[in-house]
């Protein structure tokens, strides 16, 4: 291919890469110059920087195509995906106001992280080619690592950080390896060449394929903490900054599943009967592991640790799926799942106090009777992580396990179904803790909201009830953009 | 049209007063409450005006649900039925609104009140604007929340609190019926669409329609307190006056009829389900007037007539007459509504005394609400030419084409019904005064709406709604027989002639009556038992099961002890457990590493080596 400089359409479909890089470097320059500030300057000027990509999405979104030569392409699952980690970057950065000046840190720096670690999940959700993929995965990861270990005096924090690095580098060389493979046994890395080689008349030796997809499934299937890879998710929750942990939680799970999707979807659907007992086990192992391993939790990161898991196991449910109704349910459910756990993780970044001293779920009695407005809010976010109806949650259960069973999937289905009734348990106990008890020490000592994280609260709320109220408007994008990714 | 600012206008007056409400002046809680209802008030009359009522006016506003072949939008309609419904609601329900505004002035939660108000008349307009069974439901369950939280308006008393559970939970019972039929229709019509079903239920099973049209019935039998669901209504009176008034006769507890009467192509194909609901209708007419007769607490005798009344309207509608069901309906909502709002005004003027017991000789005291009173009771009592004459009237003439027994029960009822108001009218209004308050006439704002409710009272029988209605509901050719019109008026001015007798000319009669027929009486009085005997039947075993076998034995048991155990497993399998959860990245490492061979020889095993 001869070298050539980009077009202004390539140039306007990674507008929202560009903005996010170019903001984040900014930032490094402006806390290495600005003697005085104002300590939410950064805070404000992130904000801006989402809301200037957001619209770079949304007009990129506007007229859909590939970019560099099909190395990436900008399509509704892309600009859906995009639209979703921004979203997520913004409500982080809300809650974030107050952790930061609460804790003493570095705002620069950590927003400056948060772009680059955006920038990577915009690039995975927009890439064609594994070599993309695996670019934006790692800027994404790298960003995250050190967002883990943010809080450099906590020692937790940094075990954290080392655990989520090792462990993380671990399993990105198995996904480079099953890249390599699928490289040399088709010749290509391009999504829709490898489709067209494995359907072809030389398809290469099954094997080798599917080597190279165990390998990638065992890279992604640690990236969304899918079981058996889910070790490290409790452990680096616990330990990372609370908004960190959120944001761990949403933006690259919902972009790593964005991958997951777009490759087992695309280029590896035509071995998809090969992997999809897998993905299958996978999806059982994660929403019982998750489910029962949360019933038993008594820190409050711990137990919503343990419930990604068991979602990212819903998620896997929509994926075995292996239908355009699958894609559009697990695409509505990632959208549903960051509003409502983004909007728990805030109610606990607000309740923890200085050092995030206060986790644990007794620390959530009576908090009915002191900020009941707080307390409401979390109710929303509860009952939509449990599913019930009027909650985006609902809907997004209902779609997944609609989608099983149009694929015949029945027992992993009614069994997905047991395990969110098991869930409700421990969701429940929060609740009764609390309303149905006397305001604890935590509780006593709990500031007023501040305006940002009652935005941060009050934004995901509305959303979690506009998804259970009007939730065909974001499913018939998905389902249009599903149909339309092959 | 814009159909959906009827609905919307008294939500942003909840949303405005719910959220806001508590840091405004009365004033302005009224202005956004009254104003908001005044305003919806106003559109239907506009709509109403303007549009073609025998064209579909259906307005789509977006898809709600998608899923497979199934498809349910919010969609909203005006037809003939929906228009005399939308009069009733937004009319009845703004007289209503400025009553309260007089009779709450004192209480606190006031801005608590008048939200909820705008919230029940949101969800009572979805009620009647949907166009698909779906939406219906939306509203359906809407009003019973809205009821529970105003029957249980005094929170810090226990018998209001208990009293809104009851009704939560009844109607509880009739929903499921609901649900169920929905489901049904969905099964057999693939769609809750109202024009949909109702063009493919002709074509349907009479077993199927029949089950559609029970299953709806006891739906409607929940909401509109008919045997032998009818229980939570008496108690609901435990609510504010003016929820009573509103919510508890004039508009939610007519949704069970309306429903059935929106049903109607079902029913007519359906004729078990429709003489069914007849024989309920006339049932639980009769049987709530008996125990109307030997009440003594004010409201308890309007809600009994109340649950009477409601018995009159399925019989109506059970007999295929579902124009005089409906007209019956909304002469109910006047009279009715009017008999609350004065007995409100006797209670506001006694400081909160209820049992009539203490009251007598207040017609001169408070002349304006006894006068008002006077006009509803003769309408209720089915004297020409007031409202409630003509519309009883042509349900009993329809229920004699229907099965002359029903008339004939309907007739001694009309009796019983013109007995029990009248009693109640002369215990309050005439005789020596037995109470020990400083009775004083209510302010305008409460007794000028009783003066217009006492307008419509008298003269609603005069707005054509059989002729009205006519061209919606198929016709029941039932023959203007004036024999039986003038059996059931002499039956209601001989219950008013006995009234007076009883409790004017000879005060001491009913106290020798009663004690003559003590048993009787004592059944009466306690109405019959029932909520004894559903206590015994229903409540305890529920109770009691759910504490020796779900709470002791399930949740006790079988629940904690599973916890437990899996604590106790976790903790003897602690060595595996520790190092699968250890914190050492070693063995974490080691996990994936073995999870990834896992991976790798089932897929292979599974399709590569294939």
């Amino acid at each position: 291919m001869p070298i050539s400089f980009p077009t202004t359409l390539d140039l306007g479909r990674f507008l929202p890469e560009i903005l996010l890089t170019v903001f984040g470097t900014l930032f490094m320059v402006l806390d290495a110059v600005l003697q005085k500030r104002s300590k939410n300057l950064f805070g404000h000027l992130t904000l801006l920087a989402l809301a200037a990509a957001l619209g770079a999405s949304l007009y990129a979104g506007s007229e859909p195509g590939p970019a560099f030569g099909g190395m990436l392409v900008v399509d509704g699952f892309a600009t859906f995906f995009r639209v979703l980690v921004l979203g997520v970057g913004m409500l982080i950065v809300l809650s974030s106001y107050r952790f930061l000046a609460r804790e003493n840190a570095e705002t620069g720096e950590y927003h400056a992280l948060l772009l680059f670690s955006l920038a990577g999940q915009c690039l995975m959700a927009s890439a064609n080619d594994l070599i993309m993929v695996f670019i934006g995965l790692e800027i994404s990861s790298i960003a995250s690592y050190v967002l883990a270990g943010y809080l450099r005096d906590d020692k937790r924090a940094n075990e954290a950080a080392l655990k989520y690095f090792l462990l993380g580098s671990f399993a990105t060389a198995f996904f480079l390896y099953g890249v390599a493979i699928l490289y040399g046994s088709t010749g290509t890395v391009k999504l829709d060449q490898i489709h067209a080689v494995l359907t072809g008349p030389n398809a290469p030796f099954p094997v080798f394929v599917t080597l190279a997809a165990a390998l990638m499934l065992v890279g992604l299937g640690f990236k969304v903490s899918a079981a058996p890879f889910q070790v490290w998710a409790p452990d680096v929750y616990q330990g990372a900054p609370t908004p960190v942990a959120a944001f761990l939680s949403a933006a690259p799970k919902a972009a790593a599943f964005a991958v997951f999707l777009r490759i087992f979807t695309t280029a590896l659907e035509p071995i998809g009967t090969a992997w999809e007992p897998l993905a299958w086990g996978s999806a059982l192992a994660s929403m019982t592991i998750g489910n029962f391993a949360a019933l038993l939790q008594s820190n409050i990161k711990r137990m919503l640790a343990y419930s990604s898991i068991a979602h990212a196991g819903y998620v896997l449910v929509a994926l075995t799926a292996r239908s355009d109704t699958g894609t559009s349910a697990a695409m509505f459910y990632l959208a549903a799942y960051a509003l409502m756990n983004l909007g728990a993780f805030a109610v606990v970044t607000h309740l923890s106090g200085k050092g995030e001293r206060y986790l644990t779920l007794d620390d959530f009695a009576g908090l009915a009777q002191k900020q009941p407005f707080t307390a409401a809010m979390l109710t929303i976010f509860l009952l939509s992580l449990i599913g019930v109806p009027l909650t985006g949650g609902f809907f997004g259960k209902f779609y997944i396990f609609k989608a099983a069973l149009d694929s015949h999937l029945v027992w992993l289905a009614v069994l997905g179904l047991l395990n969110s009734a098991v869930a409700a348990y421990y969701y429940l106990r929060v609740l009764v803790m609390m309303y149905m008890h006397d305001p604890s020490q935590a509780v006593q000592e709990a500031e007023p909201l501040s305006h940002g994280l009652q935005l941060a609260l009050v934004l995901p709320a509305l959303g979690t009830l506009f998804l259970g109220i009007f939730p065909n408007w974001v499913l018939e994008f998905a389902g249009h953009s599903a149909a339309l990714m092959k | 049209m814009q159909l959906w600012l009827i609905p919307l206008l008294p939500f942003a007056g909840f949303l405005v007063n719910g959220l806001a409400g508590r840091r405004f002046p009365k004033g302005a809680v009224n202005a956004v409450a009254i104003g908001s209802v005044l305003l919806s008030f106003a559109w239907v009359l506009k709509t109403l005006f303007t549009i073609n009522l025998d064209a579909i006016n259906q307005e789509h506003y977006f898809t709600w649900i998608q899923s497979g072949a199934l498809t349910v939008g919010c969609d909203m309609a005006v037809d003939r039925l929906t228009a005399v419904m939308l009069l009733v609601v937004t009319g009845i329900g703004s007289l209503i609104h400025i009553y309260s505004i007089g009779y709450m002035a004192h209480e606190g939660g006031y801005y608590r009140f008048f939200s909820f108000l705008n919230l029940f008349m949101f969800f009572m307009l979805v009620l009647v604007l949907a166009s698909n069974y779906l939406v219906m439901f939306v509203g359906w369950e809407g009003v019973g929340l809205c009821s529970y939280l105003l029957i249980g308006f005094y929170f810090d008393k226990k018998f209001a609190t208990n009293a809104g559970n009851k009704a939560f939970i009844v109607n509880r019972i009739g929903d499921f019926g609901f649900s169920l039929a929905m489901f049904y229709m969905v099964r057999n019509f693939g769609s809750l669409d109202f024009g949909t079903v109702f063009k493919a239920a002709p074509g349907a099973s009479e077993a199927v329609l029949t089950t559609i049209g029970l299953l709806l019935m006891l739906g409607a039998c929940g909401k509109s307190a008919q045997l032998p669901l009818y229980v939570w209504l008496p108690d609901a009176m435990a609510g504010p006056t003016p929820v009573s008034a509103l919510i508890h006769a004039a508009t939610m507890v007519t949704a069970g009829v309306y429903m059935t009467a929106r049903s109607w192509v079902i029913y007519t194909h359906a004729p078990l389900a429709l003489n069914t609901i007849a024989i309920i209708g006339v049932a639980t007419a009769f049987f709530a007037a008996t125990i109307g007769l030997a009440q003594t607490d004010i409201k308890k005798v309007f809600a009994y007539s109340t649950v009477s009344q409601l018995g009159y309207m399925f019989l109506g509608v059970g007999s295929g007459a579902f124009s005089a069901g409906i007209f019956h309906l909304m002469t109910h909502a006047f009279f009715k509504a009017l008999l609350f709002l004065g007995s409100g005004s006797v209670i506001h003027a006694l400081a909160g005394e209820q049992d009539m017991r203490n009251m007598g000789g207040l017609r001169h005291k408070i002349p304006w609400t006894f006068w008002t009173m006077m006009c509803a009771a003769v309408a209720i009592s089915g004297v020409p030419p007031t409202s409630g004459f003509f519309s009883k009237d042509s349900i009993l003439v329809a229920a004699n084409h229907h099965a002359p027994w029903m008339y004939w029960l309907g007739v001694v009822t009309a009796g019983m019904t013109a007995f029990y108001v009248f009693r109640a009218m002369f215990l309050t209004f005439f005789g020596e005064y037995r109470g020990h308050a400083h009775p004083h006439e209510s302010p305008p704002l409460m007794t000028i709406p009783l003066a217009m409710l006492a307008l419509l009272s008298l003269g609603g029988g005069y707005i054509a709604v059989p002729a009205f209605l006519g061209r919606f509901f198929p016709t029941v050719e039932a023959p203007e027989d004036f024999t039986l019109v003038a059996i059931s008026v002499a039956f209601g001015l001989g219950g008013i002639a006995l009234a007076y007798l009883m409790y004017i000319a000879r005060p001491g009669m009913a106290d020798s009556l009663a004690g003559g027929l003590k048993g009787l009486y004592s059944l009466v009085y306690n109405k019959y038992f029932v909520d004894e005997i559903y206590d015994a039947a229903v409540v305890k075993p529920v109770v009691g099961g759910s504490r020796v076998v779900l709470w002791k034995g399930m949740d006790v048991g079988f629940i904690d002890g599973m916890v437990n155990g899996v604590g106790a497993l976790a903790r003897r399998t602690g060595a595996v457990l520790r190092l699968l959860q250890s914190g050492n990245i070693r063995s974490y490492a080691t996990w994936v590493l073995f999870g990834s061979v896992v991976v790798i020889v089932a897929l292979e095993l599974g399709g590569g080596a294939r």
